[in-house]
């Protein structure tokens, strides 16, 4: 429902970096998206077609890599979660249930290709 | 001739700037020592249910304020406002979330009132409000009994970044087939550290130790200056 808002600051972002760059035309956007993220890929791309016409993004392709979930225990171990298993997760290292989410919230825009 | 093609890292997060807000609000209101609470629910799930509640038991404790972030209506916004609470409606403009900057702009409008909490009653969805900072201190959502045991599973953002989860409209518990224990172990499968309380604003169930948890959280608040 949000997708908007958070496309159209990946657009900005990738404005921005086109001008410090002398990009005039961007062919591509590599975005990394933590797996908590509901955004559906195609719908991203079809949001940002609209959002980028005009603009030397327009028709650029976005390539996402999906950042899987992953926690950081006290005891200094960091691990994956998986959201569909059943029982409660513990460190695998030490047991405890004392983490916290390190990975797989977000956006960030990694690197893109332009002329 | 053709143009090569440039690769250009850009390495940047998309809601890093809102996160700058945030912690520029958070920062500003510690040192007004107002503790600001974001709560999010699906719609109907008992937000200004809650609220009214929460009010009622701290209100000879604590100077509260609230900010209502419905779409497009001010309902809510007079519901508080009629028990002689201050209360401030949000134009989300059809926003799906409340975020630090608009936050801010809410806040402004209470002057130089003083106030030791503010209530933020967020939009009424599980997706989005949980994407955005919205400079708050502690984030607490509602689950209700009739919403389902599964929405966890659903919804694993908003349960991961809670403080505590409250499980209202108990008193229809013996009506569903709603499992508390899969529950329980759902939210802390995500999110080891989230308090849960039972509670029903029907019957007032389990509003006393709510109350109190966010008491103490304020209380914690105030001394973790400096
Ligand atoms: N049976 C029962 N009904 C409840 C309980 N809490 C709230 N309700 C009812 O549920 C309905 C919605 O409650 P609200 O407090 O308005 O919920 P809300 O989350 O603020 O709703 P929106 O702001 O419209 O999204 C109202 O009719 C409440 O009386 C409860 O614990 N038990
Ligand atoms: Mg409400
Ligand atoms: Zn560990």
């Amino acid at each position: 429902m949000h997708e908007l808002p958070v496309i159209d600051k990946i657009l900005q972002v990738a404005l921005k970096h086109a001008r410090k760059n002398n990009i005039s035309r961007i062919l591509s956007i590599h975005l990394e998206i933590g797996e908590l993220s509901d955004l559906e890929e195609s719908w991203l791309q079809r949001y940002f077609d609209r959002v980028s016409s005009g603009t030397p993004a327009a028709g650029a392709a976005l390539n996402v890599t999906r950042i899987p979930v992953s926690a950081r225990c006290s005891c200094g171990n960091t691990f994956g979660i998986t959201l569909n298993n059943t029982t409660h997760t513990c460190c695998p290292s030490c047991g405890s249930s004392s983490w916290q989410l390190v990975a797989g919230k977000g956006y960030f825009v990694k690197s893109m290709e332009g002329l | 001739m053709t143009q090569p093609v440039k690769l250009i890292e850009v390495k940047e997060g998309i809601l890093e700037d809102d996160g700058k807000v945030a912690a520029s609000l958070r920062a500003d209101l510690q040192t007004r020592e107002t503790f600001l609470l974001n709560l999010m629910a699906s719609p109907g799930a008992g937000k200004t249910s809650l609220v009214l509640h929460t009010i009622k038991t701290l209100r000879n404790k604590l100077e509260i304020c609230v900010v209502e972030a419905d779409i497009d209506s001010t309902v809510d916004a007079e519901a508080v406002a009629n028990e002689g609470i201050s209360a401030v409606q949000l134009r989300t403009g059809g926003f799906c979330h409340v975020d630090a900057a608009m936050m801010r702009e809410g806040i402004a409008a209470f002057g130089d009132k003083k106030c030791d909490m503010i209530i933020l009653e967020n939009v009424g969805n599980l997706v989005c409000p949980a994407e955005f900072d919205t400079g708050a201190h502690k984030n607490v959502m509602i689950l209700s009994i009739p919403e389902g045991d599964d929405k966890p599973l659903k919804y694993p953002l908003m349960f991961s970044i809670c403080d505590a989860v409250l499980i209202n409209k108990m008193d229809y518990i013996g009506l569903s087939d709603f499992d508390m224990e899969k529950l329980t172990e759902r939210i802390h499968r995500l999110n080891p550290n989230a308090e849960i309380f039972r509670i029903s604003c029907r019957t007032g169930e389990g509003i006393d130790a709510w109350s109190e948890w966010l008491f103490r959280e304020v209380c914690n608040f105030r001394n973790s200056k400096l």
